[in-house]
């Protein structure tokens, strides 16, 4: 699923507001996420996950094509933590495949 | 890093502050589109939001694992994890870099 098809969905269930303002919401939510993250905070969604940020040191790298030295300045990552009650739902059905890799979605979008 | 910690609440205000929506349907229309991402997710499908990321649900085969207090091997079942992968400009907005390329 992708951002347009989310808005899609959610104007669906609410025939009562324009396409636009489905679209808004949905980058306000976004844009907060966002946000908080810049400024270093966290973000907390209950029954999905949390974002955090995590700095990553200075450190020196290699150009993988030419074998030359690059200094690689200190920044930060976001990183995302599934929270229980996704990690649960995520397994409700048993694991089929022999692991490794990307799951097929099932059947309908 | 000390900052304070966002929740559903502000999504609701930011969403009450930008769009002309009562709180209460501020609030209804957050968790809408957490839940529409989240069932998705569940049913492993990919979800991207292009410029912020996108959540991949992946498999994962069995391995053994080790209790680290005790030392005692485990086997560690297979199971489906969730990843996300933040979207360049994303990570260029975290860094206070100007967004250049859109992805």
């Amino acid at each position: 699923m992708i951002k347009s098809e989310l808005v899609q969905r959610i104007a669906e269930y609410n025939p009562h507001l324009y396409q636009r303002d489905v679209e808004n919401i949905v980058s306000a939510i976004l844009d907060e996420i966002t946000q908080a993250l810049s400024r270093g905070d966290r973000v907390e969604l209950r029954g999905f996950g949390a974002f955090s940020v995590k700095t990553r040191d200075a450190r020196v790298g290699r150009n993988p094509r030419t074998g030359e030295s690059v200094e690689v300045e200190q920044k930060a990552v976001p990183v995302f933590k599934t929270g229980k009650e996704m990690r649960v739902r995520l397994n409700q059905s048993p694991v089929t495949g022999k692991g490794k890799g990307k799951v097929k979605a099932a059947a309908q979008g | 890093m000390t900052g304070r910690t966002v929740t559903r609440a502000d999504l609701c205000e930011a969403v009450y502050q930008k769009v002309g929506l009562s709180r209460t349907e501020s609030a209804e229309l957050v968790e809408q589109v957490l839940r529409e991402m989240c069932d998705c997710l569940a049913r492993g499908e990919t979800v991207k939001l292009s410029s912020f990321g996108s959540f991949v649900v992946r498999e994962k085969g069995e391995r053994i694992g080790r209790n680290p207090k005790t030392g005692v091997e485990v086997p560690i079942e297979p199971r489906r994890v969730m990843v996300f992968k933040p979207s360049n400009v994303l990570k260029a907005r975290i860094n206070g870099e100007a967004v250049t390329a859109e992805d």
